[in-house]
């Protein structure tokens, strides 16, 4: 329990940078325990930044950071405070793991801070039962509604009963119905946990009015820092968004002045330029839009409201003809809309949800691609003009990926309405744009209807930019509950605000079905104090927890199920017929220009030879270059004239063999037949007339050891399981952990008490179970289906095997370590184990025939030693204590690679 | 059609600048056709070279030592003397490929005309070198002996000559056959990686559906991804051909080259539209590069480039015959190494560009059909 006396948070002069761009510039503030702060802000300011820093998860980089008394630059500390704390990052859920069920999120975060299975049960149904998520144990978290994704996280956050809270965006995209019950549960937690200091970033200006202090960011810095009321009365303004605007320095304001809409003309023709009747979209089960039915005029702004995944961008593609309708129609300036249809897209402008244009194009290049592709000219005025009209000329050569939002936002419009379309369609246009760039964007929009009578159909998440549509439908669940202007909506459910008006349609329409979940009973008791858990520097439990989840989803994910479980099975298919050095039913013609009793015996020893297939003979040279050109022979052989009659006269006649070098390796294995076959044929024919032929000096008896046939299935088999178990199993496991990477759940290593070590070996244990059945499934393949037995000792080479991929799982832990998507991990994996497993490990050339840094990799490899092992255990017959040197050898290399991932892995974000 | 060509054009330099922005992608596609190429071509080589030999000599006499003295580099490291007790050990843990153990007496039984026998014993589970090592130190002994004996003109004394010719490739170099079959199996790899990776990263970007909505036709998005990324790995393996297989490695390019880029342009339309349909299937890149590992490896293993067709059991060689790279893979040996000309390799120019069309039209419905289906 925190006393008062130490403040919650302390920042001196914290500053942090990511390569050159600022993200916190000279920091300094105090919170006190017990308070709620928000911090507001657009998209970019810092706010993630300073979230970061204070939860842990960021590594400090200028100043000092205290949290709770701790200095969290000191990692003894910071894993000490960070029981206390809870952190939710920014994105529905994006610290949650969506393949999991709700119960499942819930335990595995109960396991990471230690709770034992009574406590775990307790919290777990009480939160649920706070929440009202308790009816959904069993839903996959990434099948939750926002607003439902943001009470798990809370409940994840809430599981081990924090003094600081801290909540990066927890209602951006959500419904203000769910935003709501969001706030009014935190202020429950807050009621039965006095103590608790919560900590709010929130893009919604308005909801910070509810808290006691709050902070005001812009370029990295603090705006201000005090009571909303002081704010307030210190700007004069309304609300606090407009605040925010008055407060923010001269040159970002520029330009900005307050939007007045001026009324629309009715003028209105009657033709409707959008309607929609009984609009309806299913996707399976699931209906994404549920007879959705309007009309709006030419020239009228409409506006469209509701949370994410109500189904607005599914209407909107609807009405673009991006997707057809289930059922229901859509007409389009009086005529329906066709997918085909290249005229009725010349007339609309559409702008997708997020930035979708290419990234990696200049926004000149971008402008110019839509110029042409609506055949219109690439150079001179149209271009030019917009650019000037919507303020792109000072970016018109930069690549538009590295650009402001806002600016990307505006080159979106620009190609939006580069055609001059007669209506333009935009899906939620201003999201994350900061309020000043709000406001241009939507003076643009205003001019566009009220001067260009451009019909605008345009959705958002926010209340104020919906106050200025002409009309506004407000939308839930598939369902459009209400349409009309703003104030006709507002009066209807006598609202002081358009919010609430939202709202009490909203609980109109819940009442008719059933709701997300029933208001939660009073008197759970949210939060409580509990003697802190022993604190334990390696924890079987932590281990078991990410070991456990891990399988969890790799169950779920059929592509990487499938890789692991027959991707092995299938390549040593591939591998165990394909790279086969036996070279056989080689094709052979003959020129025999003898035709003699001699000739037809000569040709015969090659024909009775299994080597080699007899084709029809060939009648001349220039026959012979084009059966070899076609590969349609391998060999040809050219008896010649007279050769009978020399032999009979003991003048040795010689044979000419031809034989395609194209593929020296088989020419060279074709050269060694031929040879056998001639001398055979010298030796019959001796025996069959009674000479005896001169003894060598001496003979040399070549004896092919462990593998009597030369098979080379005996030989490529026990390699294929090692080259297989090397492969597979480390992409396996380096996609494990940069997965995590990527969708951010990695947030949970940084911020929770699990340890690095607990971390690596949690992910890894799954990918070794996965790789030891492959283990076997191949030894098993490889007794049955190739008839290659295990002539030593078989546990001996199972043990081997399990060791060999443990350390080989922990080849891809390293790798991940230098790779941050996906995409790297699997290629970067791929080359990095296929080159030293095939080339150096002694699959095709001994490691003892190579020189040099060949050598060195080779030697410092783990296939090295495994494949000693496999080919001793499957073709040499070595016994167990045989196998036991080159056992302990590949045993090695797991403390050293885990060591190296230990160095690797970072336990902070940059 | 003048509209199909306009806007496919137009959609071509679009995915060019793509790729050339994608610095990752295009590091990689370098690489793949220089650097990757050369160290498979030197790397992998069928000759025997650097093997490693050790000798048991119970002898100890001049022939004896004077046999150690044949084996030199590059083929052999110094042979090296162990005892016989020591051979198991040694060939057990692969220390040495190859043992040859000289019987005492040995010289004496020479010189006596009692033909003693020389073993050499042979590690068979490495394959690469077994066959065509034993061949070789066979030879080499059989030579050095006589040689010592006196009696080199015995094997003129055969009742039967035999002359042995190689066409096409006559020192029997092996990097030229690896050079090239690299080559072949990296055009096929980066064909279908980069038309694969431009659709999923315009799906993953959203771009896709903003093209929808503009007047341009799937058939348009998916030709100007083929020609786009097919036109770049075409240039490339020109480059390749001359840069890295000739001028570095000394390959011979006496063959039809423009009947090779002919072959590899009607190839590539395969290959790109297999990139993708593998695109529609994978949801992301990874996924797209774990399906590569199921689909392609394979599809290139078993093509030709690795061994002979022929060796293949036969069930999987018709398998194989309705793979165009098979037929691709064919054409560009009787190509580059046969020095075929069009009247020899029409069939599988013909079935190359088959299956291209085939695929093509496949894929393109699939297409199709996804982006009709999309949310």
């Amino acid at each position: 329990m925190t006393t008062p006396a130490v403040p919650a948070v302390r920042l001196a002069g914290v500053g942090h940078r990511y390569g050159r761009t600022i993200g916190l510039e000279d920091v300094s503030l105090t919170l006190p325990a017990a308070e709620t702060v928000a911090v507001i802000g657009p998209d970019g300011v810092g706010k993630s930044t300073l979230f970061g820093l204070i939860a842990g998860a960021k590594i400090v980089q200028s100043g000092t950071v205290s949290v709770l008394g701790a200095d969290m630059a000191d990692a003894r500390q910071r894993t000490a405070v960070q029981t206390r704390i809870a952190y939710m990052p920014q994105g529905l859920g994006r610290n949650l793991y969506a393949d999991l069920s709700v119960e499942e999120n819930l335990v595995f975060f109960a396991r990471l801070f230690g709770l034992n299975a009574a406590q775990r049960r307790a919290r777990i149904d009480t939160l649920l039962e706070a929440t009202g998520l308790a009816p959904f144990p069993d839903r996959p978290a990434g099948k939750l509604s926002g607003g439902m994704k943001q009470k798990l996280g809370l409940c994840c956050a809430l599981l081990h009963d924090p003094d600081l809270l801290i909540l990066d965006e927890p209602t951006t995209g959500v419904d203000p119905l769910s935003r709501r019950q969001f706030w009014d549960l935190i202020d429950r937690i807050r009621a039965s946990r006095p103590g608790m200091t919560v900590l709010v970033a929130t893009s919604y200006m308005d909801e910070a009015a509810r808290f006691g202090r709050v902070l005001m960011m812009h370029g990295g810095r603090l705006l201000a820092d005090d009571t909303p009321a002081a704010v307030l009365a210190r700007t004069g303004c309304a609300d606090l968004e407009a605040a925010f605007v008055a407060l923010l320095p001269e040159e970002a304001r520029k330009g900005h002045t307050t939007l007045t809409v001026p009324p629309r003309s009715p003028d209105g023709d009657g033709e409707a330029a959008i309607e929609a009747r009984g609009l309806t979209r299913r996707f399976g089960a699931f209906t994404a839009v549920d007879d959705v039915s309007f009309r709006i005029g030419r020239g009228e702004i409409f506006g469209f409201l509701g949370s994410n995944g109500c189904g607005k961008t599914t209407t909107m593609k609807m009405l673009t003809g991006l997707l057809p309708a289930t059922a229901g129609e859509v007409r389009l300036f009086g005529g329906t809309v066709d997918a085909g249809d290249m005229a009725t897209r010349r007339r609309v402008g559409y702008m997708a949800q997020a930035f979708s244009l290419y990234g990696e194009l200049t926004v000149r290049q971008n402008l110019v691609l839509h110029a042409r592709l609506f055949d219109l000219p690439s150079t001179g005025g149209r271009i030019d003009a917009l650019s000037r009209r919507f303020g792109l000329v000072p970016y018109l050569d930069s690549v538009a990926d590295g650009l402001p939002l806002g600016v990307r936002q505006r080159l979106s419009l620009a190609v939006a309405v580069l055609h001059e379309p007669e209506m333009l369609i935009l899906d939620e246009p201003t999201s994350g744009v900061d309020p000043v760039a709000r406001d241009l964007f939507w003076a643009d929009l205003v001019a566009l209807s009220r001067q260009q009578n451009v019909t605008i159909f345009v959705s958002t998440h926010f209340m104020n930019e919906a106050a200025r549509c002409d009309r506004v439908a407000f939308m839930h669940a598939g369902r459009v509950i209400a349409v009309g202007p703003p104030d006709a909506l507002r009066r209807q459910q006598g609202a002081d605000s358009l919010d609430d008006a939202f709202i009490g349609f909203m609980s109109r329409a819940a009442a008719d079905e059933e709701g997300e979940g029933a208001p939660p009973p009073e008197s759970a008791p949210l939060a409580v104090e509990h003697a802190e858990a022993p604190r334990r520097r390696f924890s079987l439990r932590r281990l078991l927890a990410y070991a456990g989840r891990e399988s969890l989803e790799l169950r779920r994910d059929p592509v990487r199920l499938a890789v692991a479980l027959i991707g092995t099975v299938l390549l040593m298919l591939v591998f165990g017929y394909g790279i086969t050095m036996d070279v056989q039913d080689l094709r052979f013609a003959v020129l025999d220009r003898d035709r003699s009793p001699e000739s037809r015996a000569y040709i015969e020893q090659f024909d009775g030879s299994t080597y080699f297939l007899r084709r029809p003979d060939i009648a001349d040279g220039a026959e012979m270059l084009r059966r070899f050109q076609a590969n349609d022979v391998a060999l040809a052989i050219e008896v010649p004239n007279g050769f009978g009659r020399d032999l009979r006269q003991g003048r040795s006649p010689e044979v000419a063999v031809t034989i395609d070098g194209a593929m020296p390796f088989r020419a060279e294995t074709i050269q060694g037949y031929v040879a056998g076959i001639h001398e055979r044929f010298i030796t019959d024919m001796a025996t069959s007339h009674g000479i005896t032929l001169p003894a060598a000096a001496a003979t040399v008896e070549a004896r092919y050891r462990y593998n009597q046939a030369f098979r080379s299935l005996d030989a490529m088999v026990p390699s294929v399981v090692a080259l297989l178990l090397v492969f597979i199993p480390s992409i396996l496991a380096a996609l494990g952990v940069v997965r995590e990477k990527e969708l951010g759940s990695i947030t949970n290593l940084y911020v929770t008490p699990v340890t690095r070590l607990e971390f690596l070996l949690g992910k890894q244990l799954p990918y070794i179970g996965l790789a030891t059945v492959n283990l076997l499934l191949m030894v098993l393949m490889a007794v049955t289906l190739f008839g290659v037995p295990v002539k030593g000792s078989l546990a001996g080479l199972l043990l081997g095997g399990l060791v060999y991929v443990t350390a080989t799982t922990a080849l891809g832990l390293l790798m991940s370590a230098f790779t941050s998507t996906q995409t790297a991990a699997v290629f970067g994996t791929a080359i990095a184990t296929m080159m030293p497993a095939t080339q150096f490990s002694g699959l095709l050339q001994p490691v003892s025939t190579l020189e040099g840094p060949a050598w060195a990799i080779g030697t410092l490899f783990p296939t090295t030693y495994f494949l000693k092992i496999s080919v001793g255990a499957f073709t040499k017959g070595l016994g167990f204590w045989d196998l036991l040197g080159f056992i302990a050898a590949t045993a090695a290399f797991v403390p050293v690679l885990l060591a190296l991932c230990l160095i690797l892995l970072p336990k902070q974000e940059k | 059609m003048g509209r199909f060509l306009r806007c496919t054009a137009v959609l071509v330099g679009k995915e060019w600048i793509s790729l050339f922005r994608d610095v990752f992608m295009l590091g990689f596609v370098v690489y793949s056709f220089t650097f990757a190429v050369y160290s498979q071509a030197t790397g992998i080589t069928h000759d025997v070279r650097n093997a490693a030999l050790a000798i048991v000599d119970e002898d100890d006499s001049p022939l004896s030592r004077r046999l150690a003295e044949v084996f030199r580099r590059p083929e052999f490291q110094p042979p090296v003397p162990i005892a016989t007790h020591a051979i198991d050990r040694a060939m057990d843990t692969a220390r040495f490929t190859f043992v040859i153990d000289i019987p005492p007496d040995f010289q004496a039984d020479v010189l006596a005309g009692r033909s003693p026998v020389v073993q050499l014993l042979i590690d068979a589970t490495a394959i690469m070198q077994a066959g065509i090592g034993a061949g070789h130190i066979t030879g080499l002994l059989d030579d050095e002996i006589a040689r010592f004996a006196g009696r080199e003109a015995a094997s003129t004394a055969t009742p039967v000559g035999i002359q042995v010719r190689i066409v096409f490739n006559e020192s029997l170099n092996s990097t030229w056959f690896t050079g090239v079959m690299a080559l072949l199996n990296n055009i096929t790899m980066l064909a279908v990686l980069l038309a694969g990776a431009a659709l999923i990263r315009e799906r993953e970007h959203g771009t896709l559906e903003h093209l929808l909505v503009m007047p341009v036709r799937p058939v348009e998005i998916m030709t100007a991804k083929v020609v786009a990324n097919g036109s770049v790995i075409l240039l490339l393996t020109g480059l390749s051909l001359y840069g890295v297989l000739r001028t570095l490695l000394g390959v011979p390019l006496s063959g039809p080259v423009w009947l090779f880029l002919v072959g590899t342009a009607l190839y590539l339309f395969f290959a790109t539209a297999l990139g993708i349909f593998l695109g529609t299937v994978a949801r992301s890149m990874p996924q797209l590069g774990l399906l590569f590992i199921l689909i392609v490896l394979p599809m290139n293993m078993l093509s030709g480039t690795n061994t002979p067709l022929e060796s293949e059991p036969q069930w999987l060689q018709t398998v194989m015959q309705a793979v165009p790279s098979t037929h691709y893979v064919a054409l560009a040996q009787a190509v580059l190494f046969r020095h075929a000309g069009l009247g020899v390799v029409w069939p599988q120019l013909a079935a190359t560009a088959a299956g291209g069309a085939l695929f093509f039209a496949w894929s393109l419905a699939r297409v199709r059909r996804q982006l009709a289906a999309e949310r």
